[in-house]
């Protein structure tokens, strides 16, 4: 193939793993407008992509950036509490995402990239813009806070 | 990494309903968020239909889309790889087709997309599309409103490679002697559609 794929395609196969990013970051009523807007920007950039580009780790990369915009403004702005919103959630594995939602964001955009996106470490680092080994450090800390909580 | 099931993987990482609904809400605005095209399948008294549109028109009308993942790979690299699913997107397109079929309708108005017919194909689909409702012509009749009395054949795989059936109406052109010629869709859905619409006209004629 000499170009990206149609990006209903795209939208198809990796939109799940970017919507429950989301959830993880910024709760589940935060989670749509950031999907959008994450899908947006993608849209806007999709044409001069590399055809060969990891769409996943691209996608999470510009949904990681609408979730930090997000978490900043919602400080700013001094909003409920985010972990009380995600707590209050009803979901099935509620026990695990409202730990999870406890985490400090880059502890929690580590541990959700890599259990709920199956990103490698070096994905999870670009992503997030940090380095690989900090990457590694903020994933082993998250999951050593999980345990102790969970 | 383990094999067991890690049970914050399936937590985190279980498919979730709210995706889907997100995803389609996405897809039915991305008319005004910079998708260049857009596609739809269409039921039809002839069966599915497949269309897409890009901002221009109507680019592809297909009869049976077995393989839609197809023409949507060569549409990302031959136009733009901007394509969503949006129904919504091509109403006029199919609010005419709807209106068509049901008898209500007799020519078609919604915009099509010329861009990537050229030449002698052109002419010919041009000529065709200008084929009254109801009317039969030949295809020698069309290959010389193309501007080329002689090619009649050529005229007909012109109208064989016809990327928008029903609506550029190339069911109205036959051989000369009254055979029926071929089709795109087959010849049953040719006849099919002939007989509908002078049923209709002759109908019309009475009353």
């Amino acid at each position: 193939m000499t170009t990206v794929p149609p990006f209903q395609r795209t939208l198809e196969a990796h939109g799940d793993a970017v919507w429950r990013y989301l959830r993880g970051m910024v709760g589940a009523w935060a989670a749509d407008d950031c999907f959008q807007e994450t899908f947006i920007a993608a849209l806007r950039a999709y044409p001069r992509l590399q055809p060969e580009s990891n769409l996943r780790a691209w996608l999470l990369t510009i949904a990681h950036r609408k979730a930090i915009d997000h978490l900043r403004r919602q400080r700013r702005e001094a909003l409920e509490p985010l972990a009380g919103e995600l707590a209050a959630e009803p979901q099935q594995d509620g026990a695990i995402w409202s730990a999870v939602a406890k985490l400090p964001p880059r502890q929690r955009a580590s541990v959700l990239l890599r259990y709920g996106c199956e990103l490698r470490h070096r994905e999870i680092a670009a992503a997030i813009g940090c380095s690989e080994e900090a990457a590694r450090r903020s994933l082993h800390e998250g999951l050593k806070r999980l345990r102790e909580t969970l | 990494m383990n094999r067991t099931p890690d049970p914050l993987k399936t937590a985190l990482g279980s498919p979730a309903v709210e995706a889907r609904v997100a995803a389609r809400r996405f897809a039915d605005r991305a008319a005004h968020r910079g998708a260049d095209l857009f596609y739809a399948e269409e039921a039809s008294p002839l069966g599915a239909l497949l269309l897409v549109a890009g901002r221009r028109g109507l680019i592809v009308l297909r009869y049976d889309p077995t393989d839609v993942d197809a023409t949507l790979i060569e549409l990302a690299e031959r136009r733009s790889p901007r394509i969503v699913e949006s129904a919504a997107a091509l109403d006029p397109w199919r609010r005419e087709l709807f209106e068509y079929f049901e008898g209500t309708r007799r020519h078609f108005e919604a915009p099509l997309d010329w861009q990537d017919i050229a030449g002698f194909r052109r002419r010919v689909l041009r000529a065709t599309a200008a084929i009254p409702y109801g009317e039969l012509e030949s295809y020698k009749a069309v290959a010389t409103k193309a501007g080329s009395p002689g090619a009649a054949r050529a005229a007909g795989n012109a109208l064989g490679s016809n990327p928008l059936p029903i609506v550029i109406p190339c069911h109205r052109v036959r051989h000369a002697g009254g055979g029926l010629g071929g089709y795109t869709g087959g010849l049953e859905r040719k006849r099919l559609l002939l007989a509908v619409e002078s049923a209709r006209v002759s109908a019309d004629e009475k009353s």
